[in-house]
């Protein structure tokens, strides 16, 4: 039986309705559990002696005055813990020549990034951890860093890993029709230089891991604040020498990851080493200056463009030459050469054209390794390609709408293979741009600004299509080798009295993945959605799955519950048939109710049917299959990844005097494929608008030559805040994926991958008729007043 | 990171702090609001140190006319100074200065004493003293003394005050008809300490300028009013900036954007004071 979502009278109608999430109250009332409200008996807590130099020769470590210390049980060199834990190396099988060195818990001889960790004290609280840490004496010896990425790979410039040969970890040309030629004979070439600063993710809640090694079942059990359990599950056991089912990872309520939890951290992994060595609960949790320092970076990217369009303004080809440091080492197991190649992929995405060279060049230097966080790539993919698009439109004298007009992939050309070789199964990017136009009136905000600018005011209208990649199938890390999951699975269990249990494999970040699961499953079974409780974040207790990532939950752990959703429903139904001795399929559960299909006369309620299925089961006929515990599991086949689209809008206001940008007001129209909750969708999308615009304007983590991290507190780091934030207006086109029922594709990074490009078109609309044009990121005061030229250099 | 920190008393009288800070042998330091303190000893930038607590003491509280001046008791919150009618009526300038420091909830807690005590140079209520030409009372065991206000502030988190010194108020001259009282900043995001601030109050002297965020304390703006005050064009008060102020480049900006701003802010300040 299909379900027509679109039928807001249909029963159960849950898919597609604002439901309050089930968490909302316990977190608002300060009632949830995060690692660090976890304590153990006999736990101690851990902290870490961090390099202070970006690149040193770790001569000798004295611990003796620090394992003298009051209330230290514990002091671990990396030598010391490389006796009980394996190093790592980060590289996937399907990028063709990644190389990475091995990468130790603590480092053993040497320190690459400033923050890197060189010792570990473990005591009974952290104060006297701490005391302890600063009695440690390092003696070091400074080596030359690594830090422009553009001179790494200079013969003059020092190898950072000997064993590798030199500082290029991966490289990616890919070239499909013939760029060079079309390059060389166009009529119309733009060109430009884009830059995107390095920055973090900022966590509400950092870094936290509570591991409890128990001697006496060898069992490791981690509580940690993760978006993939059952990844470091694979982690931990490879790496301690435990068997995959002697580890169990429970994640609890997490606040916050945008991808800064699903990688493997050093630091996280010595804590579990430090806790299996004493055989006692070791707690970490990352402080907020560690955090700046050790979590990890991303968006380090320098991009050269060129654009060829014929004169009619129709992009004839596409050349991006992308440049990005990683840091010291790949970051395990998901690599850092992830964000250079989804560049290669996304560039020009959105737009219909044929001829395409993009090569990305990753290069290790001494800063805080960089990986992947929210919206991978796409914000640079999107700057660049949109960037280009409006300087094309400003050379052929085209209105930013009308030469995306003529350049999107028209909405019936699907199925369509980008030149990237990107797949796509159905966006609607016209659609889009339309509902768009007319949500900001468009012609409306245009005459306006004209009408500013007569009195000096400097307003800017920018635009940008964007792509997103979703629902990834193994071709993003199973095959590369990678033990992390594509398939999600659901268990849906009803008990005695009706109510329902849902156990998922994807997992809650704070994002609303539990409202979600609990929707689906309400409506598949038939029960009101208060009846359905949610479990996420434990491997021993939940079906097997991959957590959250590449914004998958919906799409991938939400057709698993419906599919298992609607298995218990037929389980059910099997039963109520015989209690009232009528074929199952004249019958339906609407509101925890057996009911006449049809007619929805009740018949009798679910808790009359768990009472009899547990308590008489023996008045049922023999052979009867009475099984109220179903699990399903989903991987997506047709496609390697469910790619979604959108377009953004940005309306700003910059002061010529002192460059200063005011956001005014910010519209999205995002293709997520169904809605099921259209207000944690909307959400979802403006917390990403607001951290794309944290790229674009305020955050960068700035280094100075010697690899010093400069900025590693709130004050100095900027992130965006709610009194510059604009009104940010949602709307949505919905073009279901048909690879599963529910046709729900991903949400969670849309806004991010859209809003540094669309911020960046309108400040250089704004600044244009100053001669001012700005594509470094962040697009700080400073840096737009001297694009128009208002300072001196 | 943990705080480390020897110890903490809350003072009962002011005499009970001067006894604590003897005993503590320069070892202490003064707590009240604790707002830019708790930051850096959470940061082990400052340690070790008894922590007296003034929190509680009545003597420093009130915002009261007292001998033809405005008194500001030192424990005065940045929310009271922003809602106090007399504070209003006799020095607007800090009732527009007070919204512009941090957040609410800082705001709440935060006191004038601790913010003049802390000296930071990017900080509003520093400037203002020295725009207002205002007098910080301070006290010892022993002794009482009156500071001007461009005396008071010597460099980065360094005053005036010497070992054993309390703040106990500022006596700010009132406000006669007709002046005009401005301040003004620029900040990247809402409640951020200033890139460059200006605080700049006009009177039947003349005006005076105080810059904040562009040295290593608030600075008057000398050259700029002597020129303003001697019937001076605007652009020559703001070619003499060049000779008043000498920023330094750091992360948030460089010492030529600084100087712009300051350029831009005094043409704004000054055009406030003509239109308000």
């Amino acid at each position: 039986m299909s379900i027509r979502f679109d039928n807001p009278d249909r029963p159960n109608s849950y898919i597609g309705r604002t439901v309050p999430r089930p968490n909302a109250r316990r977190l608002v009332e300060g009632r949830g559990r995060y690692v660090d409200d976890i304590v153990l008996p006999r736990m101690l807590h851990a902290v870490f002696l961090r390099s202070p130099y970006a690149h040193a020769r770790i001569q000798s470590i004295n611990t003796e005055a620090a394992r003298a210390a009051h209330g230290v049980r514990g002091v671990f060199t990396g030598a010391d813990l490389a006796e009980h834990c394996t190093p790592w190396v980060a590289v996937l099988a399907h990028l063709k020549g990644l190389k990475s060195a091995p990468q130790h818990p603590i480092a053993v001889d040497r320190a690459t990034w400033t923050g890197e960790a060189v010792a570990a004290v473990v005591a009974d609280t952290r104060a006297q951890a701490e005391e302890a840490a600063a009695l440690i004496e390092v003696d070091y010896e400074p080596l030359q860093p690594v830090t422009d990425m553009r001179t790494a790979l200079d013969p003059e410039t020092p190898v950072l890993h000997p064993d590798l040969g030199d500082n290029l970890t991966f490289q990616r040309e890919h070239v499909s029709g013939d760029p060079a030629e079309v390059m060389r004979t166009a009529p119309v070439i733009v060109e430009s230089r884009f830059k995107t600063g390095r920055h973090t993710g900022v966590c509400v809640e950092p870094r936290s891991i509570l591991a409890d090694y128990n001697r006496s079942e060898k069992q490791l059990t981690v509580y940690h604040s993760t978006q993939a359990p059952h990844m470091m599950q694979v982690v931990f056991a490879e790496h301690l020498g435990l068997p995959e089912g002697a580890v169990r990872v429970i994640c609890g309520d997490v606040g916050g990851s945008f991808g800064i939890k699903v990688h493997v951290y050093p630091d996280e992994v010595a804590t579990a080493t430090i806790s299996k060595i004493l055989g006692r609960p070791v707690k970490f949790i990352a402080d907020r200056l560690e955090s700046f320092a050790t979590d990890i970076h991303a968006r380090d990217h320098e991009i050269d463009a060129r654009m060829a369009l014929d004169e009619d303004g129709r992009i004839l080809a596409l050349d991006i030459e992308d440049l990005t440091g990683i840091g010291p080492y790949s970051v395990y197991p998901r690599t850092s050469a992830i964000e250079g190649n989804q560049v290669v992929n996304l560039c020009g995405g959105p737009y219909d054209f044929a001829n395409y060279r993009a090569r990305t060049t990753v290069v290790l230097q001494n800063k805080s390794p960089t990986c992947q966080y929210r919206a991978v790539g796409h914000p640079i993919a999107a700057a660049v390609t949109e960037g280009m698009v409006d300087l094309a439109a400003e050379k052929l004298g085209l209105d930013p709408i009308e030469i995306r007009r003529r350049n999107l992939i028209a909405d019936d050309a699907y199925p369509y293979t980008s030149p990237a070789n990107m797949r796509f199964e159905g966006l609607s990017h016209h659609k889009s741009l339309n509902k768009l136009v007319e949500m900001m009136d468009y012609p409306a905000l245009r005459a306006e600004q004209a009408a500013l600018r007569e009195n000096g005011v400097y307003r800017g209208i920018g635009i940008a299509s964007f792509i997103e990649l979703t629902n990834p199938s193994p071709f993003m890390y199973g095959i590369g080798g990678a033990r992390i999951s594509a398939q999600d699975g659901c268990t849906v269990r009803m008990d005695p009295d009706g109510s329902v249990v849902a156990m998922s494999g994807v997992t809650e970040q704070g994002q609303g993945t539990e409202a979600m699961l609990a929707q689906v499953t309400a409506e598949a079974v038939g029960v009101p959605v208060q009846r359905v409780r949610v479990i996420t974040g434990d491997t021993q207790t939940t079906p097997y799955g991959g957590g959250t990532w590449a914004s998958r939950g919906a799409g991938i752990g939400g057709e698993a519950a419906l599919q298992a959703g609607r298995a218990l429903r037929e389980n059910i139904l099997a039963v109520a048939g015989a209690m009232l001795q009528c074929a199952p399929e004249t019958l339906d559960i609407v509101e925890g109710n057996i009911v006449d299909l049809g007619t929805d006369t009740e018949r009798m309620p679910l808790s009359e049917l768990g009472r009899v299925v547990y308590f008489r089961g023996d008045t049922l006929p023999k052979g009867l299959p009475r099984e109220l515990v179903v699990t399903r599991h989903y991987i997506t086949s047709d496609y390697p990844f469910a790619f979604t689209n959108g377009i953004q809008a940005s309306y700003v206001e910059v002061d010529p005097e002192t460059g200063f940008v005011k956001l005014l007001k910010h519209w999205c129209v995002e293709d997520c494929g169904r809605v099921i909750n259209p207000q944690l969708v909307d959400e979802q999308i403006r917390g990403g608008i607001v951290q794309g615009i944290g790229g674009a304007l305020y955050e960068e983590s700035l280094y100075d030559t010697e690899g010093q991290l400069l900025n590693a507190n709130m004050a100095d780091y900027l992130v965006p805040m709610a009194s510059e934030m604009p009104d940010m207006i949602i709307g949505h086109v919905e073009t279901p994926t048909r690879e599963s029922e529910l046709g729900a594709k991903g949400a969670g990074e849309a806004g991010t991958a859209g809003a540094p490009a669309a911020v960046m078109n309108a400040i250089n609309d704004a600044i244009r008729p100053l001669g001012g044009r700005v594509t470094s990121m962040p697009m700080t005061p400073e840096r737009i007043l001297r694009s128009i030229h208002h300072l001196p250099e | 990171m943990k705080a480390s920190v020897a110890g903490y008393a809350r003072a009962q009288s002011l005499g009970h702090a001067f006894d604590l800070l003897q005993s503590a042998q320069g070892e202490a330091v003064v707590i009240a609001g604790g707002q830019s303190l708790v930051a850096s000893l959470n940061l082990r930038l400052s340690e070790e140190a008894l922590l007296v607590d003034i929190r509680h003491l009545p003597e420093l509280r009130g915002v009261v006319l007292h001998e033809g001046v405005l008194r500001l008791g030192a424990l005065t919150r940045h929310a009271e100074l922003a809602q106090a009618p007399l504070v209003a009526e006799h020095a607007p300038l800090l009732t527009q200065a007070a919204p512009l420091i941090a957040h609410a909830a800082i705001r709440s807690r935060g006191t004038l004493g601790g913010s003049l005590a802390n000296a930071d140079p990017a900080a509003e209520l520093p400037a203002c003293m020295i725009a207002l030409a205002a007098e910080i009372l301070v006290r010892s065991a022993g002794n009482e003394r009156r500071i001007p206000a461009d005396a008071f502030f010597e460099g980065l988190f360094t005053t005036a005050l010497e070992e054993g010194e309390i703040i106990v108020a500022v006596d700010i001259p009132l406000k006669a008809a007709g002046d005009r009282h401005v301040i003004r900043e620029l900040t990247r995001r809402s409640g951020d300490y200033a890139i460059v601030g200006l605080a700049g109050v006009k009177s039947v002297d003349g005006v005076r300028l105080a810059y904040f965020g562009v040295s290593d304390k608030p600075v008057l703006a000398a050259g700029a009013m002597t020129i303003l005050n001697s019937g001076g064009s605007i652009e020559d008060a703001v070619s003499a900036l060049q000779d008043d102020l000498d920023p330094e480049s750091d992360p948030h900006a460089s010492a030529e954007y600084r100087r712009h701003l300051a350029a831009v802010l005094l043409r704004r300040v000054l055009a406030d004071m003509t239109n308000s």
